[in-house]
């Protein structure tokens, strides 16, 4: 493990990568601390006389929204948001789409088809026009939208975790174990649960940054998280409006969003080359 | 060819199943999981009485299996239902938008193909160079940015601040550019990383290593070696594209004001009505079976050394 950590410390762009996830999350955490301002507090000069937001200055670092809000308190407090629904959502997926993946290799049999059909089938529906449904049946809140995430993202994982439990099941050290007579068990949690274990960790990474985006997608279209919770996505839904005249209300929160995404994305790539010795031979030969 | 012939047929019958099981699942979505649909199409101030004969003419006082048999039926003669809040037919509402998604997905395909395969290739031929590292992480950049605040960001440089392209709207030429760059920028990371790992596999083998032997200049290797064989599997690849673009329809097309079915399913979210959101999701996951479908099929005819299972 040391050596992995080793190996990981090499990569400078995973290093950078992973000191802004440590950031954002310091600021997610330190928000009340942090923060100049409430962020839903309407100041009166917030706003230009004409009404117009304010652009970025002394006394509000990012500028003020229409509402006449801090932005730069919002952001603070919208990294909360992205940060709960990436961790709650994807915990989920990741969980969901192990054990369905998990016993869809081990048991396989007619239990195996029918989990991996349904995985086939949740394949061929867009992921955002299925989370746009569900989310347009139940009422909005911050949970349903984690739930609703965590429903469209599990498939990916399953995939990848029956094929991985699949080639391992046909080891012939699981055949030697099981001659042996270890119960089904001690063969699936002590000898194969553990080699999946790498692999679920990279998921687990990529999987934020999958689950960030839609987030904020969902919450873009005026159906994810809704205002006053401020959240990346629904920062850009109220402002867009304006962003011809106060464009930083759109690409601040913007440069957030592709900033947390890119350096989950590049810490799950390099943990991925990593961890993953099928992938190492590939780059290697 | 026999072999193939079986391939086909089983590839058709796994795609009617998916189709099977997607109208299942919207059906699900449609009828059982809202409170109560009769009621939403009734409007609020409708009496009870309404509200049961709205319920009987849907069908929704049946068993499960005869309400999902008459959806099916009805889907089958190409009928989606009825707007809760238009009150027009969803077929007729998703026909009219259809070819602007259509000429959408043309241009952005194409644009993906134009920025992916070029660089794919530059990142090969220049492995571990700046070039591919820069090409590489701009890939990621790509997948890493949310389509409307790539969407928003060129529209305030290309339409606001140089005026080159208009804000938003269909009609000409120029309306298509922007919305298709946008899908293009992000879609053409996916291809530059597909058409690098072709490449890179493809100038390992050893006929490349014979070609190079026999006195073959760099160029000559890559356009007349290489490139044919690396870009066969990215072409199969175009019919599963299919289905990341239609994930992205709904945004692109509800920045830029696009008036496709993405914008029809985006005004529908606004007054939550289901039925036109149902419908786009159906027509959009067809997409994705016969991309899917397609994909699988034109593999083997561009490259013959992919096994039929």
């Amino acid at each position: 493990m040391s050596r992995n950590f080793g190996k990981f410390l090499k990569r400078r762009i995973a290093v950078t990568g992973a000191v802004v996830i440590t950031v954002i999350c310091v600021a997610a955490i330190g928000a009340p601390f942090l923060a100049p301002y409430n962020p839903s507090e309407q100041f009166f000069d917030g706003l230009t006389l004409e009404g117009a937001p304010l652009p970025p200055n002394e006394r509000f670092w990012f500028g003020t929204d229409l509402l006449g809000r801090d932005l730069f308190s919002r952001i603070l407090y919208g990294a909360r948001t992205s940060l709960i629904i990436g961790i709650v959502a994807n915990g989920i997926a990741v969980l969901l789409g192990t054990v369905l993946g998990v016993t869809a290799g081990y048991a396989q049999g007619w239990v195996g088809a029918f989990i991996m059909r349904f995985t086939d089938l949740m394949m061929a529906f867009p992921a955002l026009l299925l989370a746009i449904a569900l989310a347009a049946i139940f009422k909005p809140s911050l949970w349903i939208v984690a739930m609703v995430i965590a429903m469209v993202n599990w498939v990916q994982v399953a995939r990848v975790i029956y094929g991985q439990t699949l080639s391992l099941a046909a080891q012939d050290y699981i055949e030697a174990v099981r001659s042996l007579g270890a119960h089904w068990s001690r063969i699936l949690f002590v000898h194969i649960v553990p080699h999946i274990l790498p692999t679920v960790l990279v998921w687990a990474t990529l999987g934020i940054a999958t689950t960030v985006l839609l987030e904020a997608t969902l919450s873009f279209l005026g159906i994810g998280v809704q205002p006053p919770t401020p959240s990346w996505g629904n920062i850009i839904f109220e402002n867009q409006s304006y962003f011809t005249t106060a464009p930083w209300l759109v690409f601040l929160p913007g440069a957030a969003i592709v900033l947390l995404a890119l350096s989950f994305n590049l810490v799950g790539d390099a943990l991925r080359d990593i961890l993953d010795p099928t992938q190492k031979g590939r780059t290697a030969g | 060819m026999k072999g193939l012939g079986v391939y086909v047929l089983k590839r058709i019958g796994q795609a009617l199943l998916i189709m099977i099981g997607i109208t299942l699942i919207t059906f699900i979505l449609l009828y059982l999981l809202p409170a109560d649909p009769a009621r939403q199409i009734a409007g609020r101030s409708a009496t009870a009485e309404t509200v049961e004969n709205i319920r009987r003419q849907l069908g929704l006082h049946l068993p499960f299996y005869e309400q999902y048999l008459r959806y099916l039926s009805s889907l089958v003669q190409g009928d989606l239902g009825r707007s809760y809040i238009q009150k027009t037919e969803v077929t007729e509402l998703i026909l009219s938008r259809l070819p602007a998604t259509l000429l959408l997905m043309a241009g952005a395909i194409s644009c993906e193909l134009l920025i992916g395969l070029p660089a794919g290739i530059l990142a090969a031929v220049k492995r571990g160079k700046f070039a591919d590292n820069a090409i590489m992480i701009l890939s990621f950049v790509g997948v890493s940015a949310p389509q409307f605040v790539v969407g928003i960001l060129l529209l305030y440089v290309f339409a606001v601040q140089f005026g080159w392209f208009p804000i938003g709207g269909y009609g000409t030429a120029a309306h298509l550019v922007l919305p298709a760059l946008t899908l293009g920028l992000l879609g053409g990371g996916w291809y530059s990383r597909m058409m690098r790992s072709s490449m890179l596999d493809v100038l390992r083998q050893d006929y490349i290593r014979t070609a190079r032997a026999k006195g073959a200049g760099q160029m000559r290797i890559l356009t007349v070696h290489a490139l044919r064989n690396a870009i066969l599997p990215i072409i199969a690849m175009i019919g599963l594209d299919v289905g990341i673009f239609m994930s992205g329809v709904v945004v692109v097309e509800s920045v830029f004001g696009w008036p496709g079915i993405g914008q029809l399913a985006w005004q529908a979210i606004q007054r939550v009505d289901i039925p036109i959101i149902m419908g786009v999701t159906l027509v959009a996951a067809c997409f994705i079976v016969v991309g899917n479908f397609l994909a699988d099929v034109i593999a083997p005819f561009v490259d013959p050394r992919i096994e039929l299972k």
